[in-house]
């Protein structure tokens, strides 16, 4: 059925509307609320992985800029980074442990699984800080020239990422001890989960294109 | 505290001061006012904390307004000094002050009037089109709107505690670099562009999920209005862009504040990088601009032309094309800097190709105002004043983005005629039509129809004197930022601009008087039906101004133009109020203020290097947001017996409604 009086119509000619249209999934009026949070959500992780990749821009433009400074095959050790990418990668099981174990309200479970989350992502960021304390004691500040000033402005964003994501796991921890595994508790949790899953997406481009391109060269 | 001494107030220059004065005495004739009429609570309690998208958007279109006259007072002081430094005279603004003042302007005319008035009309009407009862995130939208506020306000605070940036209204280095702008000018733009740049994004990712998930039944989107097409465009690219742009300040930020060599000189420091980066962010940015004024034209002109819009189809296309393409063309802003034939050829076709779709939507204006029975309302009178401007600006555009011409043409007056035309004649136009248009829908009555037409007039007139003239400077060589110059054959051309610029000055008053004299006469100026202008779409089908749930009932959708169907009685879109369920809306919530309050003394105190005043600031906001987040948002209920009185009350007053 049309409904509006089209220019077809004003001009003499017969209306149509596809009846298709009125299928699928939009028919149905306003998405329920968790749908929505998660959406958002996602569109957030969207707009900050842009912002990652102006910084992964300006590393890939500034990384031969040493200004006779160390360069990165001067600089970085792989043991050491592997080391952390696994801590990152398994603290980013466990939280999806935790994800489960909350799902079927073994709260338990849920703290075991947020404690060692937390472990797991606390040790990269120390061990994290150890490199950038390794590097600033050797001279290799982040003032030394345009390819550390890009190196520590790139790693040290995903830095403060990872301690966002920590505090962010303390708060939902205290909240699910002092107010339930409530609907909005459980909806905030999911966005959680999906932070810190960014931030391995994120890690893993910074282990490729910053420590193994860098590493070689 | 830190760099923050007595001396930085600039009490031997009279004329900040004399503004700072003005305002000053201002704000505190509208605080003595509100607290003489005992009115803060109310203020308190309808306004600073609401998170009903249709205040918040009625707040970001008076932030604009206001920021519109601090804008306009920039511009009129730029035009008198340049009509009057010719040869000896040397006008009346040292180069330090101007400097200042066109930094401002352009950093106040983009980021906080252009941005809020479209991001404003957005918020007001988005919900109420797609017939839904709010964005996805209320309180977040009280976040960022109060976010943008901090920003003018540290802009503003740079007119009286130290200086603004002298580097444009963007700050390329190395001039932005600490060693050649030592002062607090750059610090007070990049912090206040950091911290409204956030709320830019917040909105953003409220808005794109608030069209792509909450929608009325049947509110597929293909039957979405235009205007919420473009406003789902122009909020992608901020979801897109502004993540850019707060990176790329950031890196500014570091090597001002840390030392660090991004776009230095020294350390292997890339200032192209920053082109670059800006422009990736600044490009789009323009579209997401103009699009949400696109869209208000096809709802203004398919409501004044009682027709919908011709090509509904090629219009979303069109929107979406440009949404693509917009990320595609950064490079032309610098096709002097020496990237080559190649890559200049490259984005001076990709530039080109964006005036296809952008023709595409002024042939739908043209056939849709074809057969049409024109209703010469103010906001229609906007919209044909854009079609015939925009497209002189848009001739101009495809003209610089050939690159051999832009070497001629590049940084010069006639750049500067060409995005004005684009921004006053698009943007600025499209924010006044949709003022105009949905005011009675915001406040219950209609504005004053004679004053209207005179503001749209002069600043019709007032626009082609101001900057048809630049056009002829720029072609006669004249480069832009220019303090004093010495070539007397430009003057007449800037003393015609200075004229148009007084015109375009009587259009404003017109303005501000119209708004008052409406305000004064609203008795009789009540918009009872609700749908003052004979309207299409289903922001029309609530009462003027609509309850703070918009729609008791959500209307079913079975079509475009939903409520001129229901009007022609085709859609079984009769309102229902008994069928009525309690529905539930969320509570108000002081968090964006005083959020935004924390950011304000955050910004303030590291544009001063005051530390602990930095640190204060930052941690008070991050409890702030924590204190709220931790306690669960209380909504209100309202029972199906108060909606359904309501209702009825609302039915009975509206004489002629469905």
């Amino acid at each position: 059925m049309n409904t509006a009086a089209t220019n077809g119509e004003l001009l003499g000619m017969p209306a149509r509307d596809t009846p298709q249209e009125a299928s699928g999934p939009s028919a149905k009026g306003p998405a329920p609320v968790e749908i929505v949070v998660a959406y958002g959500f996602w569109i957030f992780l969207l707009s900050d992985i842009i912002m990652f990749s102006a910084l992964f821009a300006s590393y890939a433009v500034l990384s031969g800029d040493t200004a006779g400074g160390p360069a990165g095959s001067d600089l970085f050790n792989l043991k050491h980074v592997a080391i952390e990418t696994l801590c990152l990668l398994f603290s980013s099981y466990s939280c999806g442990l935790g994800a489960l174990a909350i799902d079927r309200r073994h709260l338990s479970a849920f703290y075991l699984c947020s404690a060692v989350t937390f472990v797991l992502g606390a040790t990269f960021l120390g061990l994290e800080i150890t490199e950038f304390a390794g590097m600033v004691a050797q001279g290799a500040g982040p003032t030394r020239s345009a390819f550390l000033s890009a190196f520590f402005a790139l790693v040290g964003l995903h830095g403060v990422h990872v301690s966002i994501g920590l505090s962010w796991l303390v708060f939902m921890v205290g909240q699910v001890g002092a107010q339930g595994p409530r609907d909005y508790v459980l909806r905030r949790l999911h966005c959680f989960s999906l932070f810190w899953h960014a931030l391995d997406i994120i890690w893993i481009a910074l282990l490729t294109l910053v420590y193994l391109v860098g590493a070689r060269s | 505290m830190g760099k923050l001494t007595w001396s930085v107030i600039p009490w031997d220059q009279p004329l900040p001061m004399t503004a700072s004065l003005v305002l000053a005495l201002t704000a505190l004739f509208l605080l003595g006012l509100v607290t003489w009429k005992h009115r803060w609570p109310y203020l308190w309690h309808e306004w600073l904390t609401s998170v009903d998208h249709k205040r918040i958007g009625i707040l970001y279109v008076l932030l604009s307004l206001v920021m519109l006259l601090r804008g306009f007072t920039d511009a009129i002081m730029m035009r008198t000094q340049q009509a009057l430094a010719a040869g000896a005279a040397q006008g009346y603004l040292p180069p330090e002050h101007y400097d200042q003042i066109f930094s401002a302007h352009g950093t106040i005319m983009i980021f906080f009037m252009a941005m809020p008035f479209m991001v404003g009309l957005m918020n007001f009407v988005v919900p109420l089109q797609l017939g839904v009862r709010d964005v996805a995130f209320p309180v977040l939208n009280a976040v960022s709107f109060w976010l943008t506020a901090s920003g003018a306000l540290l802009v503003n605070m740079s007119l009286v505690i130290g200086e603004f940036a002298k580097t444009g209204w963007l700050p390329y280095p190395p001039l932005s670099e600490l060693q050649f702008s030592p002062g607090v000018g750059v610090d007070y733009y990049l912090w206040a562009l950091e911290i409204s740049g956030v709320g830019s994004l917040l909105s953003g990712i409220n808005l794109v999920t608030t069209i792509l998930k909450l929608r009325a039944p049947g509110m597929t989107y293909m039957r979405m209005p235009i205007f919420c097409w473009t406003a789902l465009a122009s909020n992608l690219l901020i979801v897109a862009a502004f993540p850019i742009l707060t990176a790329t300040l950031g890196m500014l930020l570091l090597d001002r504040y840390v030392g660090m060599h991004f776009f230095t000189n020294d350390g292997g420091g890339n200032a192209m990088l920053f082109f670059n980066l800006i422009w990736a962010w600044g490009h789009p940015e323009v579209y997401i601009l103009i699009l949400p004024a696109f869209g208000i034209f096809s709802e203004v002109i398919a409501t004044f032309c009682g027709k919908t819009i011709f090509g509904y189809r090629s219009m979303v296309l069109a929107t979406m094309a440009i949404c693509i393409l917009s990320f595609m063309v950064w490079l032309h802003h610098f096709f002097t800097m020496g990237a080559g034939a190649d890559v200049n050829g490259f984005f001076g076709i990709m530039t080109m190709i964006i005036a296809v779709p952008t023709g595409v939507k002024m042939f739908n204006w043209l056939f849709t105002l074809y057969r049409g029975r024109v209703r010469f309302e103010v906001p229609m009178l906007w919209a044909l004043g854009f079609m015939v401007t925009f497209v002189i600006g848009g001739l101009t555009g495809v003209l610089l983005a050939v690159p051999p011409a832009d070497f001629v043409l590049h940084n010069s007056l006639f750049l500067v005629a060409h995005f004005h035309n684009v921004l006053i004649g698009g943007v600025l136009f499209g924010g006044m039509a949709g003022y105009n248009y949905w005011f009675p829908k915001a406040f219950g009555f209609s504005l004053d129809r004679r004053l209207g037409l005179l503001s749209f007039w002069c600043w019709l007139v007032g626009f082609y004197l101001a900057f048809m003239p630049l056009y002829v400077l720029g072609l006669l060589g004249m480069t832009r930022r220019v303090q004093h110059y010495d070539n007397l054959a430009w003057q007449p051309y800037l003393i015609c601009a200075e004229i148009g610029a007084v015109i375009v000055f009587c259009g404003i008053l017109a303005q501000v008087g119209q708004l008052l004299l409406s305000i004064r006469t609203r008795a009789r100026r009540r918009d009872l039906s609700g749908d003052p202008w004979d309207g299409r779409t289903l922001e029309w089908s609530t009462a003027s101004p609509p309850p703070s749930y918009n729609y008791a009932v959500l209307p079913e959708v079975t079509g475009r133009d939903a409520f001129w169907a229901a009007k022609r009685g085709r859609s079984p879109n009769a309102q229902q109020p008994a069928a009525a369920a309690p529905i539930e809306v969320p509570n108000n919530s002081p968090n964006g203020f005083v959020t935004a309050f924390f950011a304000v003394v955050m910004g303030f105190a590291l544009v001063w290097h005051i530390w602990w005043m930095a640190i204060t600031g930052a941690v008070c906001a991050i409890l702030t947001l924590l204190v709220f987040g931790w306690v669960p948002r209380a909504q209100t209920e309202i029972s199906a017996e108060t909606l359904t009185a309501s209702e009825r009350s609302d039915a009975a007053a509206r004489p002629g409604s469905a």
